[in-house]
């Protein structure tokens, strides 16, 4: 399997060239120079708070997750065909989630089938025939990548939710940049720290047609003791708006407000990082104590606008993962740039049966399930876990879909041995609003262990920053 | 600003206050229990403390009969008393977490390095640790964030309602404080004016790190009358209830300032005051301490209940 | 007919309430079957906020009031003509798909008995229609009205394997039959006008509708074992009794163990001379 594998940085034993720097760098820092950087990095995170998981994936929310100095990189030439894939398919998931919800077009013509969208728990039927401000569901797509080889990109999952993660890129960037500027100088590498405010002005474009004045963001969070709450602080610190819990919101004569020392301000847009169950004890779960009650009747009468917008999760289950390149030909009338990983339908009986047949050789996940929990890695499991998952996938088949293990691309990466290959993924963040907009980078989690592909933090992953270089 | 973010710097500065006063009613304590008994003896001595603390019930119901070490241990790491010196400290910078983005980061630094250091602190075995010491820690400590305040925190909105919160605190502290030794000192009459009572009046002085400064305000020998003086409504006095008195009300002025619209806050902290400048020594001693201190410290809870009322609940229009 | 409704809802609380909000499906659907005459809703001492139809074409309210309040008046007084359409929903303007209505909810989730009683209608064979008419039928037989031996959290499967229930039960029995045999079904809410001959139950009323191919959505009423006629208007729709609910409230800042939160609730509805 190793000969496989596609290392970023070595090509038939030569350094690739957006590499070249890099290995002189590697190779001129001596071994306590760089346990005295990383002690450097880690104490920048702890003392900046940094301290949390990547959502969905639980955790001590005092525990760093590892950040590995050496970055990838990817040529100019390399993200712009990635850029081009990734605003392709976040556009075609906002094209999706606005038929769906709207006259149902993509189903009428029978490429995608009716029950999986209307049957599935995330279409929400509270929102059905509501058109968002300038036709946005989901104004932040995270999208998870794998390479497998020179170019050859695989989406391994869309986020259309509230996709975390984003101030990791961020802090990465800060973090590197403050200990190797000599790096930064010499390789022209694009920045990312546009991101913030590109974010607040992608939701200040979505703000509701009755807003005149410059439109109130908000960003409402679970509440200090979210795994993320770092990330909601940072992202409000750095946007320069509020950040709000539902208790201090309210509604009242058709809009949202929250609670100020001055007496009531209008809030026009709010960047949820709660859940749609929580947003609204009126409209969703009664027992809600993070949302705001009656917030979906002023969101769907125009006073408000909540991004993403509650019901965008349909667009990024598991199950419809599989029809995307069908959207981007639906909507878009073009051709995917980026490849979906071939993937079986355990609810569909052939499906299930090649996948019984194939356990040793799949990754079979949950439709629902995230953090890397739930799923099993044929390759890397013993025979005994393989027979008890095919007993789980027997009884409910519907819940689990299986995909090929692709030999995912491994990035040089500091060990304690010195520097080895280790698995990575990516997820960019694209940003839909008036326009559809890319930074230049996103969060590259590696695989620390030896061999491992699984990348979640809360399974010994950690992170890199990701270099994209300017012409 | 949103009223919770306020009502959380407005809790940092109360819970900051707070453990610093706990440090010291504990160093006053201990001082005054290296006396020799008399007559009433060393147990009501640290009941007095615990009551003037506000943690009598709590610490009965735990442990029973007040033992100095239990008592060292209760108000100082226990987190089962919500005044605790560990429990304040967590809770100032737990506050600290949720408004992370409304304090400059040396006012950060200095919250969350005090709670880094606690942790420590903690896993030490408590034979390691001596009173003197931890006192010391605690008022380095709610020194050194009060200095990266003054220092770094934007003079907007949300200095103010630190401020307000410390300073109605140290109000409230300095009144109880000032009441233990109330509680300790007038076991009989005849000991006004004795060596005993001198003894006690100078440990308060010296909890409150007052000593020299009331010896370069007053001179001379110590007198029940100047030390209440001094405690009370002097403004030289960083401690003084009038010091306080005045903080608060111009903090809630310029809130009011600020924001376009006056305030019963203002009006009862302003009232507060300026009873503070009207009254003398003779006139708190004919009303009694302990009554003065007892009104002074439900009018303090007013005000708080004000400010909460008006800028932190949410519920003013 | 012409029917006048007068509906007052009145939350009372142990202690007073900070403010409170609710969301209110109180006016009658705009349908072949119904017109209405007059129709007016208050909510005392509190103001009127968002207002819009929602895809499945329930008129939705917001009221707001700002405390602090001991109780809460929600009154609504209205006439509407009505036709008898035999329960179909004829001219209703929606855009849910039916699809979404095969979704189980904890209430109209089907057990292993709900399971067998759909199966045994289904297996009579016949057209959807008369299939659906059998099953109301069979789910008026299963569960006899009766009235406080259930209660608002009671499931579908409870109900049945308890034998009795009101309108509520019966419309989540249906519904979770229904959903058996792959027909798309909700529960609805609205009021009975209650003629002399004193047949029908609940004057604030529920029943549920299933759709069936060629004639879309058509109500059934196990509770009175009828369709919808010119007696029922028709208010809301939804997965469920609570997905249904005519009023949806929240108050704020209620004391923990003060009395809480008691209801008090009359309806009348009268047949107006012509």
């Amino acid at each position: 399997m190793a000969d496989s594998i596609f290392n970023e940085m070595y090509d038939d034993g030569r350094v690739r060239p957006p590499y070249a720097r890099l290995e002189d760098w590697v190779r001129a820092m001596p071994a306590a120079l760089r346990a005295m950087k990383q002690a450097e990095a880690e104490a920048l995170f702890r003392r900046i708070g940094i301290t949390f998981a990547v959502y969905g994936e639980g955790g001590d929310p005092d525990r760093l997750i590892p950040f590995d100095m050496f970055p990838r990189v990817f040529t100019q030439g390399e993200w712009l065909r990635l850029e081009r894939g990734i605003k392709q398919r976040a556009r075609a998931l906002n094209a999706f989630l606005l038929d769906v919800y709207g006259r149902g077009e993509i189903i009428r013509a029978g490429r995608v089938p009716a029950r999986l969208v209307y049957g599935n728990e995330a279409y929400e039927k509270a929102v059905v025939g509501f058109r968002p401000p300038r036709g946005v569901y989901s104004h932040i797509v995270g999208i998870d990548l794998v390479c497998t080889g020179p170019g050859e990109f695989f989406v391994l999952e869309d986020n259309c939710r509230t996709p975390s993660g984003v101030s990791y890129m961020l802090e990465n960037r800060e973090i590197m940049m403050r200990m190797f500027p000599a790096l930064f100088r010499e390789m022209r590498i694009e920045p990312v720290d546009g991101y913030p405010e590109l974010l607040r002005q992608t939701l200040a474009s979505v703000a509701p047609a009755r807003c005149e004045d410059e439109p109130t963001v908000v960003i409402l969070t679970p509440g200090h003791f979210n795994s993320a709450y770092y990330e909601h602080s940072f992202l409000a610190d750095l946007m320069g708006v509020e950040l709000v819990e539902g208790a201090d919101l309210f509604v009242e004569n058709g809009l949202c407000y929250m609670r100020t020392t001055e007496g009531p301000r209008r809030v026009d847009v709010i960047y949820r990082r709660i859940d749609d169950a929580f947003l609204d004890p009126l409209c969703f779960r009664p027992d809600s104590m993070l949302g705001v009650a009656g917030l979906m009747d002023v969101y769907r009468s125009g006073g408000v606008t909540i991004a993403s917008a509650p019901g965008a999760g349909v667009a990024d289950d598991k199950a419809i993962y599989t029809y995307v390149p069908e959207m981007i030909r639906f909507y878009l009338g073009e051709e995917p740039v980026l490849r979906n990983v071939p993937t079986w339908q355990c609810a569909k009986p052939d499906d299930c049966a090649h996948v019984l047949a194939n356990l040793g050789d799949l990754v079979v996940k949950e439709v629902h399930g995230s953090g890397g929990y739930g799923m099993l890695v044929g390759p890397k499991s013993t025979r005994a876990q393989i027979a008890a998952f095919a007993e789980r996938l027997r009884a409910e088949p519907g819940k689990y879909i299986a995909q090929p293990t692709l030999a995912l691309s491994a990035c040089p990466t500091f060990v304690a041995e010195g520097v080895a290959p280790r698995h990575v993924d990516l997820r960019p963040y694209c940003l839909v609003g008036e326009q559809t907009l890319l930074v230049p980078g996103g969060l590259t989690r590696v695989a620390l262990s030896e061999g491992s592909l699984v990348v979640n933090s809360s399974q010994g992953g950690g992170v890199k920053d990701t270099w994209v270089l300017a012409e | 600003m949103l009223s919770r973010t306020a009502e959380n710097l407005f809790w940092i500065g109360r819970y900051m206050e707070r453990a610093e006063t706990m440090a010291r009613l504990l160093e006053v304590g201990a001082r005054i229990a290296l006396l020799p008994s008399v007559g009433h003896g060393y147990r009501s001595e640290w009941d007095s403390l615990l009551q003037a603390s506000g943690t009598a019930a709590g610490f009965a119901a735990k442990y029973g009969d007040p033992v100095q070490r239990n008592i060292e241990s209760y108000l100082f790491f226990d987190r089962d008393n919500p005044s605790s010196v560990a429990s304040c400290l967590e809770r100032a910078r737990e506050n600290g977490r949720i408004v992370r983005t409304a304090l400059t980061s040396q006012v950060w630094d200095a919250l969350n390095t005090a709670f880094q250091e606690l942790r420590q602190l903690e896993r030490q075995p408590r034979s390691e640790l001596d009173l003197g010491r931890m006192t010391e820690w605690t008022t380095r400590h709610t020194a050194m964030m009060r200095g990266a305040i003054e220092a770094t925190q934007l003079r907007q909105d949300g200095y103010d309602f630190l401020g307000i919160g410390y300073n109605l605190e140290r109000a409230d502290n300095t009144a109880r404080l000032t009441d233990v030794k109330y509680y300790v000192l007038l076991p009989r009459a005849d000991f006004v004016g004795s060596g005993l009572d001198t003894f006690q009046w100078t440990t308060l002085l010296r909890a409150m790190s007052a000593q020299r400064a009331f010896h370069w305000a007053y001179g001379g020998a110590f007198t029940a009358a100047k030390v209440m003086h001094f405690l009370i409504l002097n403004p030289a006095c960083p401690r003084a209830l009038i010091t306080s008195a005045k903080a608060t009300t111009d903090h809630l002025d310029r809130l009011a300032q600020r924001y376009g619209q006056a305030t019963t806050a203002q009006d009862r902290a302003r009232a507060q005051l300026d009873a503070l400048r009207a009254t003398t020594v003779e006139a708190i001693i004919d009303e009694g301490l302990h009554e003065f201190l007892t009104r002074f410290i439900l009018e303090t809870g007013e005000i708080a209940q004000s400010v909460h009322d008006t800028y932190l609940s949410g519920e003013a229009r | 007919m012409i029917l006048s409704v007068s509906h007052v809802t009145q939350y009372r609380y142990g202690s007073p309430v900070r403010s409170l909000v609710q969301s209110l499906r109180l006016t009658p659907s705009v349908f072949a079957g119904q017109r209405v005459i007059d129709w007016a809703i208050s909510v005392e001492g509190a103001s009127r906020g968002a207002s819009f139809r929602d895809g499945a074409g329930d008129l939705v309210e917001s009221w707001s009031l700002r405390g602090p309040a001991e109780a809460v008046v929600v009154r609504v007084e209205g006439r509407v003509e009505t036709t008898d359409l035999n329960g179909v929903l004829q001219g209703h303007r929606e855009t849910v798909p039916p699809e979404v209505y095969l979704r189980a909810t904890r209430p109209t989730l089907a057990d292993a008995a709900i399971v067998v009683l759909a199966r045994q209608v289904a297996d009579q064979g016949g057209e959807p229609l008369a299939l659906a008419h059998r099953l109301s039928a069979a789910i008026s037989e299963a569960i006899a009205y009766r009235p406080g031996v259930t209660h608002a959290h009671t499931t579908a499967a409870e109900a049945l394997a308890q034998g009795e229930g009101v309108c509520q039960d019966h419309a989540h029995a249906l519904i979770a039959a229904a959903r058996v045999l792959d027909l798309p079904a909700r529960y609805v809410s609205g009021y009975l006008f209650s003629d002399a001959e004193g047949d029908a139950h609940e004057a604030a009323h529920a029943w549920a509708e299933i759709r069936l191919p060629g004639l879309g959505w058509v109500g059934f009423d196990p509770a009175n074992r009828c369709c919808p006629d010119a007696r029922y208007i028709r208010l809301a729709s939804g997965f469920d009794a609570q997905d249904a609910a005519p009023i949806r409230g929240i108050a704020r800042g209620m004391v923990p163990g003060a009395g809480g939160e008691s209801l008090d609730v009359t309806v009348a509805i009268q047949s107006v001379q012509q």
